[in-house]
């Protein structure tokens, strides 16, 4: 099978496996910026999509993609690295015109990856597997106080929720610029390996691939943006009460134990 | 103005194919910045002989940048830190009084150390008996004109021509992919009428070659274009792929 057996096969199953989760990434971004406008088309979203047989099938058929682009990406890099031979170069220079992202895009795949993992327990594990359990049987099987079909409110919980909030929002930019590297080499060299370039197309086409990459992350942290602003406003709206909590401290002569401060701000703040 | 340095130069010893190698640091006194890089080693070989020593092997033929034989990786790069040259056309006003200069071997799977710098290149020459090259007699070279073809695609087919085989894109590659090479090799005929017959044919073949040779897979990072002595563009990957592709779609 030279999809398998020959190197430039293996590239074009890179490829397409590559440019149809960036299809799929455009269509998800697209629909959660739905967030930033209205809760309820957020949430009609969910619950159209939620576990219906075309969600399912979908879902399955991404996660076949992941699974083929991830080990296909072993596959070639094990390769790539029996290639160089046994001795490594001792002095290895900058190259002018090789970009950083091109030479590191298994290591942005695992954080991407990574990411990933923790996304998919934030709320496919809350959401469509919660759905999938109940279709199932399970019909108290919860793992969150938001009803599957309250996506809006997960993802407003997540993001906004003092500190923890702030940190998440933090974790899933950090996800997002990894994933906007990725693409920002994925999408051209894609292009490139299926054959559409050529010396006039050639800025063009890596034009296009940063583009992609920057529709595609800026869909995704247009939210998190949002979100972001939204929680460190509710911190400050919260600020007076943390400034009383303070003077009320400070009134006290001697704090014994640290439990005092915490016991303070707790029922002063909270 | 060119001076006179003194240099160390670390060079990468390695008695034969099956030998551990290791790095020998020699010092070099009064080297002219106007001697070419080659000279260099020629005056430190020199030395080696007058002290005894086993001279260092290296791969060097014409010294004017058309025959691809030096192949050195000197300072990280393949053909040193100039652009657009082979190592022979490499000065020594390229280096500083005082400096260090590492001079290693290809590194690559495909291209097994011979001894010291001299590698065994016969994979990329396997490459072409597979396909590189026009079955048939074209015969003499026909009018101008004869067989028209576009000016931008003669001169596409010209660059691509002007690979000299010298292995740096291989060498220069994270992967140890010979895309660069076999790309300019498949170009430099497709684009032309009397190659473009067995287009297809060939880059199935070359491909297949290059794959079982021990290659890597090429992941478009550009390092082989941005090292090649002779500037061949990324531009004849694409094409490669795409000749490919449509030849085993059409299977």
């Amino acid at each position: 099978m030279w999809l398998k057996d020959s190197s430039i096969g293996r590239k074009l199953v890179m490829s397409i496996s590559g440019l149809a989760l960036v299809f799929f990434l455009l269509f998800h971004g697209a629909m959660n910026v739905a967030l930033v406008f209205s809760e309820e088309a957020y949430n009609w979203i969910c619950e159209f999509l939620g576990a219906n047989w075309y969600a399912l099938v979908g879902t399955l058929g991404l996660a076949g993609l992941v699974v083929l682009h991830f080990v296909y990406a072993l596959y070639l890099t094990v390769q790539n690295r029996l290639a160089r031979g046994k001795d490594r170069y001792a002095v290895t220079a900058k190259r002018e015109g090789v970009e950083w992202e091109s030479e590191n895009m298994l290591v942005l795949g695992f954080v991407v990856i990574g990411f990933l993992v923790l996304h998919m327990a934030n709320f496919w594990f809350k959401m469509q597997f919660t759905e999938i359990m109940h279709i199932l049987g399970a019909h108290d099987f919860s793992v969150s106080e938001f009803a599957p079909t309250d996506g809006a409110g997960l993802v407003k919980a997540l993001f906004t929720t003092p500190i923890w909030g702030q940190v998440y929002c933090v974790l899933y930019l950090v996800w997002l610029v990894a994933l906007w590297f990725h693409l920002r080499h994925g999408i051209w060299s894609a292009l490139h390996t299926m054959g559409f370039n050529n010396l006039k197309w050639m800025k063009r086409v890596k034009c296009i691939g940063t583009l992609g990459a920057t529709l595609v992350v800026g869909l995704f942290a247009v939210v998190v943006f949002y979100y972001l602003g939204y929680g460190i406003g509710e911190l400050c709206a919260q600020a007076p009460a943390v400034v009383e909590a303070v003077e009320v401290i400070e009134t006290v002569p001697v704090v014994d134990s640290v439990e005092v401060v915490v016991d303070t701000v707790q029922t002063v703040v909270l | 103005m060119d001076q006179h340095i003194d240099i160390k130069v670390k060079v990468w010893r390695q008695a034969g194919p099956k030998a551990e190698g290791h790095f020998e640091t020699y010092e070099l006194k009064h080297i002219f910045q106007g001697a070419s890089f080659l000279e260099m080693i020629d005056i430190l070989n020199e030395q080696l002989i007058s002290e005894h020593k086993d001279p260092i092997a290296f791969d060097h033929d014409c010294r004017e940048g058309i025959c691809g034989m030096c192949s050195m990786y000197v300072n990280g790069h393949p053909h040193g830190p100039d652009s657009a040259i082979t190592t022979c056309q490499l000065h020594m006003r390229k280096f500083k009084n005082g400096e260090t200069i590492t001079i290693e071997p290809w590194r690559s799977r495909a291209f097994p150390v011979i001894k010291d710098l001299m590698v065994d290149r016969e994979a990329y020459d396997k490459i072409m008996q597979a396909g590189g090259f026009v079955s048939v007699n074209t015969g003499g070279i026909p009018d101008a004109n004869a067989i028209p073809i576009p000016k931008a695609d003669a001169d596409e087919a010209m660059d691509a021509a002007s690979c000299i085989g010298c292995g740096a894109c291989a060498a220069a590659c994270k992967n140890g992919s010979a895309m660069l090479f076999v790309s300019a090799k498949v170009s430099q005929l497709a684009l032309l009428p009397q190659g473009k017959v067995e287009a297809a044919a060939r880059a199935k073949a070359m491909v297949a070659k290059m794959d079982e040779l021990g290659f890597g897979n090429c992941t478009n990072t550009g390092a082989c274009a941005a090292e090649c002595p002779k500037e061949v563009s990324l531009a004849n990957i694409a094409r490669l792929n795409r000749e490919f592709l449509c030849a085993k779609l059409k299977d």
